[in-house]
């Protein structure tokens, strides 16, 4: 990748992240920083293609545990995340829960 | 290459799905409304890179590979769905961990095989090698803290000159792998080891109270190791996702740091969360009340406010809570629930605690839209909060607490306050709340008095 446009990349990305965020009612900061954390997973196909172009035995097994930690920060961000979340109902979504027990 | 061209393509296209994915769904998070669906495209997203990455133009290792993944997946999965909503806070830690940690082995893997070549790629491995491994190391201190593993503090004079020596030598040695252009993996291996020990010595200083921010603060620099090794590794879905965090975390932290009336210096190098604060003797006495006449009090209300904080949720008082706002509710009473900020162990876990026990989010207000409501309201019910309405936070300079924004519980017409003895609370502050003309104090465990008070309200 061209180093300016990368750089241009950053910034963009930088205000984005920024923007997205700052609208987000307290409510939420717990799951969202859940959901963030689960984003920076995607650290999982960096940690696979470090893997996946190593040939000595230290670089196997170094990119062998990026491998795991990088899959447990994906599915483990995304489990707590969507359990999270699942919870937050409204009143005209508890009621008809309410009367069904 | 034909062929590797094309599958270059496929993968960058694929790529920028996979960042539009991951910015809406984060956007679809901020709001209740369509913050499930929100997960859900972020996580179709994570599903989409991770296929297409199989495709990447020279890979081998897929065995090791594949099984990499199946064992981090499953041991998440499967701690994911065991953890309790109250030990979330330190779950999160442990998984961002693992993104540093990682982000890391990607920046050793570079620089031990000579991968990354030219002074601003190696000199970026290096940087997102160091917050990444600071991040790992950091984030497991923080969970051990937060899961009751490590007790102590382990503070001593020359502590943070330690720490600056320690950074200054593996700065020094990261400015030599870079500088000499290849990696030597015994120079690398220091380096690294280095970094992991300055997340361990900077973490372990910190109170427990504190460990939120510092969640936050690794949330965001794991956020950031990503992007830069993105930038080594020439991929453009890791740049803009770890960018993308760095940002929002930097953020969030801010605000829980604001929340908290502290400064992130102040977190770092101070160490408040565990020194007990003396503050000023407040005069006057608590006067206990009968579960029976609260009972009353708040059935005949109009207007109730329910003010609850992280020993209602120790107390596992929270279904109980909800239950008692349904009769409540059943009697034409207005019940609302007010939470600052810092209630539960960081900003939004009560909440999450709150939808847990199936409180629905509309009637459940933060600072800023509750404060107003306090004067109109008959019935102030705090149960298991403390600091967070201690009013000497706006009258008394002396207060550690003083500055701090706070529910002002004590503008209601009648305060209860439900506490299980008269000791001070968690920062070790006196609260002038609880000696108030208009303040009565149920004593007892949260679970057991307000199990009390639903019968009261029922015998009513």
């Amino acid at each position: 990748m061209e180093g300016i446009i990368a750089v241009y990349i950053f910034m963009l990305a930088a205000f984005t992240g920024y923007e997205v965020i700052s609208r987000v009612p307290v409510i939420l900061h717990t799951p969202l920083m859940s959901g963030s954390n689960f984003v920076h997973g995607i650290v999982l196909v960096g940690a696979m293609v470090a893997l996946g172009h190593t040939d000595s035995t230290l670089g196997k097994v170094i990119g062998f545990l990026g491998v795991v930690l990088a899959a447990g920060n994906a599915v483990g961000g995304y489990v707590v995340t969507e359990r999270m979340l699942e919870m937050f109902k409204s009143t005209g979504q508890r009621k008809p829960q309410k009367g069904s027990h | 290459m034909f062929t590797g061209n094309a599958a270059r393509l496929v993968i960058d296209a694929s790529y920028l799905l996979v960042a539009f994915l991951f910015i809406f769904g984060l956007k679809q998070m901020s709001s209740p409304v369509t913050a499930r669906r929100g997960i859900i495209w972020a996580g179709a997203g994570m599903l989409i890179a991770t296929v297409v990455s199989f495709a990447y133009p020279g890979m081998h290792n897929y065995p090791l590979i594949l099984a990499g993944i199946g064992v981090g997946s499953l041991v998440a999965w499967w701690s994911g769905k065991r953890v309790a909503m109250t030990d979330m806070p330190q779950m999160i830690a442990l998984y961002n961990g693992m993104g540093g940690g990682a982000a890391a082995a990607i920046g050793a893997v570079e620089l031990a095989g000579g991968k990354a070549h030219g002074s601003v790629l190696l000199a970026l491995a290096v940087i997102g090698g160091i917050i990444g491994a600071i991040s790992f190391s950091g984030s497991l201190i923080a969970f051990g803290k937060l899961q009751g593993l490590i007790k102590k503090s382990w503070r001593f004079v020359g502590q943070q000159a330690l720490n600056v020596a320690i950074l200054v030598v593996m700065l020094a040695f990261g400015a030599w792998v870079v500088l000499s252009g290849n990696g030597s993996p015994a120079a690398v291996l220091v380096f690294f080891v280095l970094a992991l020990v300055i997340g361990v010595t900077m973490t372990l200083p910190i109170g427990g109270a504190d460990m939120p921010v510092v969640i936050s603060l690794y949330n965001a620099l794991t956020g950031l190791a990503v992007a830069f090794e993105g930038f080594v590794l020439g991929n453009a879905a890791m740049i803009i996702a770890g960018t993308v965090v760095g940002s929002a975390g930097t953020l969030l932290t801010q605000l829980m740091a604001k929340a908290m009336n502290r400064s992130l210096a102040n977190v770092l190098f101070s160490g408040f969360g565990e020194t007990a604060a003396a503050g000023g003797e407040v005069k006057g006495a608590m006067k206990p009340i009968e579960a029976a006449d609260v009972g009353v009090m708040m059935a005949f209300a109009q207007k109730v406010i329910i003010i609850p904080g992280y020993g209602m949720a120790v107390a596992q008082a929270q279904h109980k809570v909800w239950e008692l706002t349904q009769l409540l509710q059943d009697r034409g009473v207005l019940v609302k629930f007010a939470i600052h900020p810092v209630a539960g162990r960081m900003p939004g876990h009560m909440n999450v605690l709150l939808a847990e026990a199936g409180v629905p989010y509309d009637i459940i207000a933060d600072l800023d839209e509750i404060n107003g409501e306090f004067a109109t309201s008959d019935v102030a019910l705090v149960i298991g909060a403390n600091d967070v309405v201690n009013p000497v936070a706006r009258t008394d300079k002396s207060s550690p607490i003083y500055g701090m924004p706070i529910l002002n519980a004590d503008q209601a017409k009648n305060v209860v306050v439900i506490k299980r003895g008269q000791g001070a609370g968690f920062s070790g502050i006196e609260n002038a709340l609880f000696y108030l003309d208009n303040t009565r104090m149920l004593y007892g465990d949260g679970q057991k008095a307000v199990s009390e008070l639903i019968s009261a309200v029922k015998s009513v």
